[in-house]
């Protein structure tokens, strides 16, 4: 039987054609879900009882919102394995992730600032749900710039690392936060414990559009960690290798 | 869901300016997200692919 070499994928040199090739297959799924999503949200959706037609903003809100607390664990776990293994495509990954994850999240307080508006009468309220979301958007910017400060590429990823790390302790009171406080953010509409609380094509709905941002998410983070790979190892001969193959 | 007409579609029952306003912001940023990717890797292509042809001219000058 033959082993397979997990590490193998582990270095640049390896992981910059492979990612290549899997950019255009996500891509082509982000779009044909998004479609999908889209077409549902406005055309098969019905109106909700309570909230009208503006409860549409959740088809994009609460996908935006789940890859915002998703990729930062996603983020943290390979900065993780960026410190323990010493990989530098570990720390690559979680700088290729960051800029993405703090769109999600900035989205995610975006479109609940418009939805919030309509339903509460306050486009921001210092309610838990919201304020640990707007921690969550200073970790990314903090990791970004903490990066970008330290000129060795080592120690930044080192010391970006253990934020990232450190951080992580407020995926869990983001996403805890409605049932441990009194908040104005409404409590988890789809929960694996006790089910869902909502009409199945809008569920349905939701899930198709969270699965659209994910692909988008995938899609859009192979094309950064490439450049991160192209600028950190721009002198050696494999990269002058694939592009000349016009890679 | 029926909308009768494209106008009571953009109106989103009233809603228009908080749905539209959402979904046209995020179209927007991912958007941008990925023409900046574009645009990051044209400019570091380009820059390599100059270094590396500069290194080949050096070496065939110094072979000739």
């Amino acid at each position: 039987m033959r082993t397979i070499n997990w590490f193998k994928y582990s270095s640049p040199a390896s992981f910059y054609p492979l990612a290549g090739k899997l950019i255009p297959y996500f891509t082509v799924l982000a779009v044909v879900l998004t479609a999908v999503g889209l077409y549902m949200g406005f055309f098969v959706a019905p109106t909700d009882y309570k909230q009208g037609e503006g409860y549409r903003i959740m088809f994009i809100h609460v996908p935006a919102a789940w890859m915002s607390m998703f990729i930062y664990l996603v983020m943290a776990v390979y900065a993780g394995a960026g410190l323990v293994f010493n990989t530098r495509l570990s720390s690559m990954m979680a700088s290729a992730l960051a800029p993405t994850g703090a769109l999600f999240t900035f989205l995610a307080l975006w479109t609940g600032s418009f939805w919030g508006k309509p339903m509460w009468g306050a486009w921001w309220v210092w309610d838990a749900r919201l304020t640990s979301e707007l921690i969550l958007l200073f970790l990314y910017i903090g990791f970004m710039s903490l990066k970008a400060a330290i000129d060795d590429p080592r120690r930044a990823a080192r010391a970006s690392g253990l934020l990232a790390i450190i951080g992580a302790i407020n995926i869990p009171i983001i996403y805890f936060s409605v049932q441990w406080w009194n908040t104005l953010h409404q409590g988890a509409s789809i929960s694996i414990t006790s089910g869902t609380s909502m009409e199945a094509t809008m569920l349905t709905t939701l899930l198709v559009m969270s699965f659209a941002f994910w692909m988008y998410a995938i899609a859009v983070v192979l094309a950064r960690v490439r450049c991160e790979i192209l600028e950190a190892e721009g002198d050696t001969e494999w990269v002058a290798a694939q592009l000349g193959k016009g890679q | 869901m029926n909308w009768g007409s494209a106008g009571n579609f953009f109106a989103m029952g009233g809603y228009a300016f908080y749905v539209w306003g959402s979904y046209g912001v995020t179209a927007l940023f991912l958007v941008l997200e990925i023409v900046l990717l574009v645009l990051r890797k044209r400019t570091i292509t380009q820059r390599l692919g100059r270094r590396i042809r500069m290194r080949s001219e050096v070496k065939n000058e110094a072979q000739t």
